[in-house]
């Protein structure tokens, strides 16, 4: 079985979000940049924890400069076998990045392509749904877990409140949440290997910009914390009541 | 022209984040000198459809066929973008929900119509159509302008608040081509009980390491009892099994965006509050002085946690009663 996981770079966790240009652009500057925890720990180790019991390959594929390389090279220290990097520019839209991803998945013989349920960075969980429209292929978001028998794949996937079951036939697209996969950490010996596994890059497509980000903005900085005595918990009733009228 | 949105339902019941987005597609057209107009799909009672009235919507058009009550991203866009088509719709509105967030970009590709998912606010429509954002996990936001005839706004749950007032919605049998779907619905199971789904709570209770134990959750239930809250936790809770998974706030859990928030013996670590630092009202109760999580809390009580709770739902009891 072939799978292809799309991985993108972001901020690590920890990052201090700032901006430039008047709060047009985001601040790189001493900026960690990590794969996007779902890519990674969940959609990424799912393929190849399939691909070890039922064979096959896996492929990540990036949209991004070749600054990506780097990290890029992480995921094949996890274990995936050969990666694509899509020279694109840094700013494209999200439907931008999904064409560029249907591009190379379309002539590409993937039977599930895999990504994280959403970036930690524009949070958005746009990628998915839209490679699967452009593929004209099933999408199933926020899956928890995946089993595959022949071309079968039978998947959970989190909904409010609950969970589903479905069942779906490849080749169809797959957003990873919590539960699917654990975190790897690579060895050595992946990281030695990594240097020599292929790293394609291929030009991108054109795909109009649908959308574009036109300004940045820090939340309001939080006033202090207004300490209330544990001998007076109705002044806590009080104060949600009158003063932040939450209940 | 028409200001469109997606009506979610469960069991032929509306869920609550289709109210707000019938509001907020009726401020939309407002500002647009347009109608909100609501798309339905799969069986719902034709009296639960004209109550979006209630919240603005005009028309609510019902495409019944039941094979839409199972869930299917490509099934659900190909016929929303056959509705809006035919409704000539400017722009679409969806709650950021599961089904939400699955359907929009398949529509955006579709229609292609530049999506803002994750929008907290009303678009900015002075010049252009410009939508703010929650980005960077809470930590940020940004203003997204869509470059499109036709735009889809992604809303997050309770960020806008559904307004209620008076009159009813005219409801209209719409027809659709339905494609096969290529997704079986094998399974479906929700929690039962009466609260509402975290992302959907105005109100929610939380816990973590500190209550020591599942058995110690009575004293987090009875609050949330009191409250009329939807009870959450922390990851390493969830992780061990001490609640359920559906519970589970946080950067790898659940994103939430409550009116309130009460985070009980959990110490606030930065992925935690990646999920909750939305939230409108931040309670922190924790013995530890020290806890991160006081920096990120409105209000806070340094103590114990089997001291404070049960006084304080206590007082809420007796505050609710004087109601």
């Amino acid at each position: 079985m072939k799978f292809l996981v799309c991985i993108s770079l972001v901020p690590d966790t920890t990052t201090k979000i700032s901006f430039v240009d008047n709060d047009t652009k985001f601040n790189n500057d001493k900026v960690q940049w990590i794969l996007n925890p779902y890519d990674e720990w969940y959609a990424l180790v799912r393929a190849l924890e399939l691909k070890e019991a039922n064979g096959g390959s896996v492929t990540v594929i990036n949209v991004g400069p070749a600054a990506n390389d780097q990290v890029i090279r992480k995921a094949l220290a996890i274990g995936a076998d050969d990666a694509i990097r899509v020279d694109g520019a840094d700013e494209l839209d999200a439907f931008g990045v999904a064409s560029n991803i249907a591009a190379v998945a379309k002539d590409g013989g993937y039977d599930i392509v895999l990504l994280g349920k959403e970036t930690i960075s524009y949070n958005g969980s746009n990628i998915g749904g839209m490679v699967a429209e452009l593929l004209d292929a099933p999408f199933v978001s926020y899956a928890t877990k995946l089993d595959v028998s022949g071309n079968t794949a039978t998947v959970a996937r989190e909904i409010e409140g609950g969970k589903e079951i479905v069942e779906v036939a490849t080749p169809f697209v797959l957003s990873a949440a919590k539960g699917m996969a654990e975190q790897r950490i690579p060895n050595m010996k992946g990281i030695m290997a990594a240097k020599t596994k292929p790293l394609k890059v291929v030009p991108a497509v054109a795909a109009p910009a649908l959308t574009t980000i036109v300004k940045y903005e820090l939340p309001p900085a939080k006033a202090a914390v207004k300490l209330i005595s544990p001998d007076n918990v109705e002044e806590l009733v009080t104060l949600l009541h009158n003063e932040a009228k939450a209940i | 022209m028409s200001v469109l949105f997606l009506v979610e339902s469960v069991n032929g019941q509306i869920k609550k984040n289709s109210f707000e987005a019938a509001s907020y597609a009726a401020k939309v057209a407002e500002q647009l000198g347009s109608t909100a107009v609501g798309v339905a799909l799969g069986t719902v009672d034709n009296s639960e459809l004209a109550a979006l009235g209630e919240y603005g919507a005009a028309k609510v058009l019902h495409v019944a066929d039941a094979a839409l009550d199972a869930f299917d991203s490509g099934v659900y866009a190909s016929v929303i973008a056959q509705v809006a088509q035919a409704a000539g719709a400017q722009v679409v509105v969806l709650s950021q929900s599961t089904t939400g967030k699955a359907v929009a970009p398949r529509l955006s590709v579709k229609l292609q119509a530049g999506l803002v998912s994750g929008a907290v606010a009303l678009p900015d429509t002075s010049n252009g159509f410009v939508v703010k954002k929650a980005a960077f996990s809470g930590k940020a936001f940004a203003y997204v302008k869509v470059e499109t005839a036709v735009k889809i706004v992604g809303l997050v749950p309770n960020s806008f608040g559904a307004v209620k007032g008076s009159g009813s919605a005219a409801v209209e049998a719409a027809s659709a081509n339905i494609p096969a779907s290529g997704v079986k619905v094998k399974e479906v199971s929700r929690a039962t009980g009466s609260t509402l789904p975290l992302p959907e709570a105005e109100l929610v209770v939380s816990a973590g390491r500190g209550l020591k134990g599942p058995e110690n959750w009575g004293i987090i239930e009875d609050l949330a009892n009191a409250l009329g809250a939807t009870t959450a936790c922390s990851r390493p809770v969830a992780d061990v099994g001490w609640r359920p998974h559906h519970e589970h706030v946080g950067q790898t859990g659940v994103a939430i965006r409550p009116n309130l928030y009460i985070a009980i013996g959990i110490s606030g670590a930065i992925q935690h509050l990646a999920g909750v630092n939305q939230s409108k009202v931040i309670v922190v109760i924790n013995k530890d002085p020290e806890a991160p999580f006081f920096k990120a809390a409105d209000y806070g009580i340094v103590g114990d946690a089997f001291e404070v709770v049960p006084k304080l739902t206590e007082a809420i009891k007796k505050f609710k009663a004087a109601q």
